[in-house]
């Protein structure tokens, strides 16, 4: 690591080198931003949830090309966007409006105008990703609007000229992030470019935080004003990249950004697709990654049912070697997991060939929240059954997440289904044998109850929204 | 006018330059300050020592109740709102101390430090305890028409039952923010993220014990307001000035997202008990409805906010005999408030559920009964004694019935429904009909100071505020009309209480009509004394004939002889003319009499109606909204592109108060949604791609300005389209005469809803329904 120079990163804000030498580690970007005068982007809750605070920054795309990706900057630690460029609403006009902007004003998108400069931001990143849509647009709330003529600016966009200021400059980045270290006031950052660096951190650091899209982190720092003496980020790690497909299985990198994975694995595993349509908003998928929603092994992170109910394995490192974790041993307890200290997740392996014995495999994912687009799951539940030609189960996977302390998989449903005929007769009874299966608690999202009921009548939806004409 | 003219900050909100309350503060010497929360709802203070603060690191100051010069009040009403308390905290979070520091960090660290003792008190934390407690703000409210009692017992049918409501948080996307700045005479200026600079300053002036001319509060521009800025920015306000005042330095106060929403009150939860007489044929004889709103812990707004959900607790609905009485309950709560509507969304939602109790337990379809009791001919007068003379539901009704071919989607949503055992589709059309006016008549009142420099360019002041609504830019085109002047050389000033005094809030959807009219005003009176020079220099005596147009002033019917706008207004000075007007408007003729209910509140109606559709899941609740199909009567719109924006902005801030806005509190009293994580608004995803605004057509409105209308609030409850439309879903279950729904409706809500209908039909079918 590059002690000698670890007193100041470099960014570039608005095309303009900045050096960073006086703050701490934990220092948002969006704290930055204000402080440094750019009061453009604006803070609306501080978690990540509101989208005003929406920039853009330089990163690869998931084919490692350079790419503008919208994030939230009230969650992003400073030090995580050394070596980047950082766009804000302040620098995308030129001479003139640029035109994510003209489009904003002549279709009425602003009202009280707080929110916008995060609207526009998102639409920027689209705009040169080739995505505009709702789906863009997803991670910003705006109370004025009802969103109407912000949707209908976004639909009046074009394509980005050739010569175009910002895809030339894009052209001209090279994505991949170099190793940094930054050191202030007794406080570390340290981004590791592979795996033999960030294990030996870990061994000198050994209560360091690990990091890779920091958006649990933010929050943290925001909600609940913690410091953190030591980061080790890892989403330079070289081996935690990728996604790599063979006969057999799916590898997804740990680091990788799910909002890559919504493209590269597009098509594979049905109950994946649809559970990262649902996943947070675009923000944070641009950030967040699968090693992090299983390392913080929360029990209503969205992904966790889906590797549950795909018998995925978790592909650890540590200082006595490499190992893989069956992702049902995985979850130990509330927020714990397998991993020994010192350990780093790797990768995720997803198998792609069922049992011996399937003629059809059924596989779908479902949340339900209080509100359909970016909440946090009352109940998320992914199922796998594999039939055979007879239509006779030869095996079930029932993961459910918010419904225990752990995600967790309704093990004894599953034998009971195993070597039942897929009917209308088996699902009711299992689904009987759900209401039963788990206790789970009452909170805010929803009551014990409404999450016993969804237990049981979310493989019944499954079963009626899957079964074929031949089951009618 | 150009109807299609964007929002007057439109390129500054895309770039980024258009300047907010905690944008313009200067970057250092600024102090912050940060909450001490009271961790009780109810608690005597037993002890507070700031002493262990003021040795945190940074700590400037900390405020308590003695530190207050003045009177340790903010109340708007009722002097009832104790700013720093001394003995007693009354509700979870309420601030007992304010840490000012030179960064919000320390500020933070210090309000950690602070010691403070309580002894716990048994709260009252819902409507029925505070009911049973008689726990009550003020005095009961009674509006009363015929012999409810009476025509009750002689109906064919009666029916009571109670319907609630759920509060909702305003999640204005700019939480309070304010910052003062002291002078060496002792003057202070204020920014402020306030509806209502006239109260905030005079707040502020008690607060500290200042007359009121030592305290200017500027609003520059709300991030969002919607009612939750018209009182309530007033205690962060004082608190900046109080703080400025005592350490002699610019001091701010920003509440972070979570401390706004705890701290803030909230669109009032409501409670509705009634009793309602019909006939056979669906026509409403007699309504007895009591409504118990929960005003939190001091009055602040309460008082009337239950008023006007008891003057539109008929809807659009003619009822002969109608009683209804209301109470504000006195909560261990944060202090409900102002929330577009303004009352009116409960009384509706109160009105709507029972109009559709009545059709299913007749087994009508919900949308003849309500048109059945449509006000009408014969039928015009309102429970309150206001004669309806311009009644637009019938013609809004019938636009969208028409525009959204109502009948055949009735048709295909029956058909789907049949075909699905497990997805209904749900059709709602609903009316509004909205009164226009501060309820609080000597409020309806707005003054305006135009400026005219000897080189053409225009100041508008006016005492509203600008929170996104537009109101800005109808002034702008207001002025430019009047004066006859391009829209270019205008421009709108931030609103301040050095430039147009004793103002009422930017509220009840009244913006527009009383400082347009006010704006109008100053502006003609400078045309008149411009047209004076104009016709000296033209060499005539008939200055009020003159047209003055697009920056030109020429004799009627001779464009030929125009004269430049430029080269008149440079001879006022030579001329010794004022180039400086006020404008004054009062709303005319209206009245009401509390103690007998009976008046003529309102100047006129906006009316509107919508008609929603939408899909839910048998088996989790969820649901999605498929089409909207609206009719607004919006008068002789000033401004299409900011009415339609206030239409579709109304509906889904109304949609997220119906369906995902649950705010949830523990048993003891502390609020638990309160950040965006947790506390559901809309998001994009929620609005349908089919989603149609009609303005009205032919709607001009005679004595408004213009022929406008008042837009803000009346939209709001066109969502109520949305849970009669999911009633409707979730009717289609079973064969239930009666279809209770939670508000919000949730899909946990929705669910129970769905059971309860399909329990209903095992009872009446005698069989077993599993739901297959």
């Amino acid at each position: 690591m590059a002690e000698e120079s670890a007193a100041t990163f470099e960014l570039t804000l608005n095309g303009e080198r900045q050096i960073v030498d006086n703050a701490p580690t934990t220092t948002t970007l969006l704290d930055h931003l204000r402080q440094s005068g750019f009061v453009g982007t604006k803070e609306g809750c501080a978690e990540g949830d509101c989208g005003a605070c929406t920039v853009a920054i330089s990163a690869e795309d998931a084919g490692g090309e350079g790419q503008y990706q919208a994030v939230n900057s009230c969650l992003l630690p400073l030090a995580a966007a050394a070596d980047r460029h950082i766009i804000t609403v302040e620098g995308i006009a030129r001479s003139e409006l640029h035109p994510v902007q003209k489009a904003m004003v002549d279709g009425g998108g602003s009202q009280c105008g707080y929110c916008t400069p995060g609207f526009i931001m998102s639409l920027f990143a689209a705009y040169y990703a080739g995505n505009v849509d709702d789906r863009a647009l997803e991670g910003n709330l705006c109370r004025c609007t009802g969103y109407l003529p912000i949707r209908r600016a976004a639909a009046s966009l074009g394509r980005p000229a050739e010569d175009d200021p910002f895809t030339v400059t894009l052209d001209g980045l090279s994505p991949r992030l170099p190793e940094r270290t930054y050191r202030y006031d007794g406080q570390a950052f340290f981004r590791p470019a592979d795996l033999r660096s960030a294990l030996q951190l870990l061994q000198t650091y050994p209560k360091a935080t690990l990091i890779a899209g920091a958006t649990d982190l933010g929050v943290e720092i925001n909600k609940h004003r913690r410091r953190f003496a030591t980061l080790i980020s890892l989403e330079a790690v070289k081996e935690l990249q990728g996604v790599t497909e063979t006969d057999g299985h799916l590898r997804i990198g740990a680091a990788v950004p799910l909002s890559h994975l919504e493209s590269v694995c597009q098509g594979i595993f049905p109950a994946l697709d649809e559970m990262l349509r649902w996943f947070a908003a675009r923000q944070i998928r641009n950030r967040a990654t699968l090693g992090g929603n299983l390392g913080t092994a929360s029990p209503i992170g969205d992904l966790s049912p889906v590797l549950l109910a795909l018998d995925a394995e978790v592909e650890v490192a540590g200082p006595a070697g490499g190992r893989r974790i069956d992702i049902a041993s995985f979850f130990t307890d509330y927020r714990q997991t397998a991993l020994e200290p010192g350990e780093i997740i790797v990768g995720i392996h997803i198998p792609k060939t069922p049992p011996p014995g399937t003629a059809r495999r059924i596989s779908r994912s479902y949340k339900v929240g209080k509100r359909g687009t970016d909440d946090i799951s009352i109940v998320a539940a992914a199922f796998t059954v594999d039939l055979d030609e007879g239509g006779t189960v030869v095996q079930a996977r029932l993961a459910y997440g918010g419904v225990a302390a752990t995600p967790v998989r309704a093990e004894g449903v599953e034998a009971f289904l195993t070597g039942k005929e897929w009917t209308l007769e088996t699902v009711s009874e299992a689904k009987t044998q759900l209401f039963e299966a788990f206790t789970p608690l009452s909170d805010l999202r929803g009551s014990a109850g409404y999450r016993r009921l969804l237990s049981g009548n979310l493989l019944e939806k499954f079963y009626q929204e899957t079964r074929t004409e031949a089951d009618r | 006018m150009s109807k299609g003219r964007p929002h007057e900050s439109a390129v500054g909100h895309v770039s980024g330059s258009a300047v907010y309350t905690d944008d313009q503060r200067p970057l250092s010497g600024m102090l912050s300050c940060f909450p001490v929360l009271a961790p009780h709802a109810r608690a005597r203070i037993t002890r507070l020592e700031p002493g262990p603060a003021l040795e945190q690191k940074g700590v400037v100051a900390v405020l308590t109740h003695r530190d207050i010069p003045g009177l340790n009040d903010t109340g708007s009403v009722v002097p009832d709102e104790v700013l720093l308390p001394e003995h007693e905290v009354s509700y979870w979070g309420q601030a007992v101390a304010w840490v000012v520091a030179e960064s919000e960090e320390s500020a933070r660290l210090g309000a950690e430090k602070m010691v403070v003792s309580y002894q716990p008190l048994d709260p009252i934390l819902d409507l029925e305890t505070a009911i049973q407690a008689e726990s009550f703000h003020g005095k009961a409210q009674v509006i009363r028409r015929g012999n409810p009692s009476d025509a009750l017992e002689k109906a064919a049918h009666l029916l009571e039952g109670e319907v609630d409501m759920d509060p909702q948080d305003h999640f204005y996307l700019e939480t309070q923010v304010s910052w003062a700045v002291p002078d060496s005479e002792g003057y202070l200026q204020v920014y402020a993220s306030t509806q209502h600079p006239s109260e905030t300053q005079a707040v502020i002036a008690h607060v500290l014990g200042l007359p009121a001319n030592r305290v200017v509060v500027t609003s520059l521009r709300m991030g969002g307001g919607f009612g939750g800025k018209e009182s309530q920015a007033n205690p962060y306000a004082a608190i900046a000035a109080l703080a400025a005042r005592h350490t002699g330095r610019p001091v701010r106060v920003r509440l972070k997202r979570e401390h706004d929403m705890i701290l803030t009150g909230k669109r009032h939860g409501f409670l509705g008990r009634y009793r309602v007489g019909f006939s056979d044929d669906g026509t409403l004889e007699a309504l007895e409805l009591e409504l118990f709103s929960d005003g939190g812990w001091s009055s602040d707004l309460s008082h009337a906010v239950l008023q006007r959900a008891m003057f539109h607790s008929d809807n659009a609905y003619f009822i002969p005999n109608m009683r209804v009485s209301g109470r504000v309950c006195k909560t261990n709560k944060a202090s409900n408030t102002a929330f577009r509507g303004f009352g009116g969304p409960q009384g509706m939602l109160v009105i709507e559920e029972i109009v559709d109790r009545v059709a299913r337990e007749l087994g009508l379809p919900p949308h003849h009964v309500r048109e059945r009791n449509f006000y009408r001919r014969g039928r015009e007068v309102t429970h309150y004694g206001q004669t309806l003379t311009d009644d637009r539901t019938l013609r809004v009704w019938n636009d969208v019935k028409e525009a959204a071919s109502f009948e055949a989607r009735l048709q295909e949503v029956a058909s789907f429904n049949q075909q699905n055992a497990h997805r209904k589709r749900g059709l709602g059309l609903t009316p509004v009909k909205f009164g226009i006016s501060f309820t609080n008549t000597p409020m309806n009142q707005a003054g305006a100071y135009v400026l005219v420099y000897l080189d053409g360019s225009v100041q508008v002041n006016h005492g509203g505020t600008e929170m996104g609504q537009g109101l800005h830019t109808k002034m702008l085109q207001v002025a430019a009309r009047a004066l006859g002047v391009k829209e270019e050389r205008v421009r709108i000033m931030p609103t301040s209480t050095d430039k147009v005094p004793n103002t009422s809030p930017t509220a009840a959807s009244s913006g527009s009509d009383l400082n347009g009219m006010a704006v109008r005003q100053a502006c003609e009176v400078l045309k008149t004394r411009i047209a004076g020079i104009a016709a000296k220099q033209l060499g005539l005596n008939t200055p009020e004939e003159l047209v003055c147009k697009d920056d030109t002033i020429y004799p009627p019917g001779e464009p030929e002889r125009k004269l430049s706008f430029d080269e008149v207004v440079a001879r006022a000075y030579v001329e010794q003319v004022s180039l400086a007007a006020a404008g004054y408007y009062r709303t005319p003729n209206i009245y009401f009499d509390k103690s007998t209910g009976r008046g003529r509140p309102f100047h006129y109606f906006a009316y509107g109606c919508a008609l929603s559709e939408v899909e839910v899941d048998g088996f989790t609740g969820q649901f999605t909204l498929r089409r909207v199909d609206i009719t607004h009567d919006v008068g002789d719109s000033l401004n299409e592109l900011v009415d339609r924006g206030q239409i579709e902005g109304g509906f889904v801030q109304g949609l997220g108060w119906l369906t995902s806005e649950a705010f949830l509190w523990d048993e003891n009293g502390r609020p638990l949604t309160t950040e965006p994580s947790t506390y559901k608004i809309p998001t994009i995803g929620e609005v349908p791609e089919a989603f149609q605004v009609r303005l009205l057509e032919r709607a001009e409105q005679p004595g408004v300005i213009y022929g406008s209308k008042a837009v803000g609030e009346p939209p709001f409850m066109l969502a109520l389209s949305v849970r009669e439309a999911l009633r409707e879903a979730v009717a289609s279950f079973g064969t239930a005469h009666y279809v209770p729904l939670a508000s919000p409706a949730t899909p946990e809500a929705i669910l129970r809803a769905i059971d309860g209908v399909r329990n209903e039909a095992e009872v009446a079918d005698g069989s077993l329904i599993t739901g297959d």
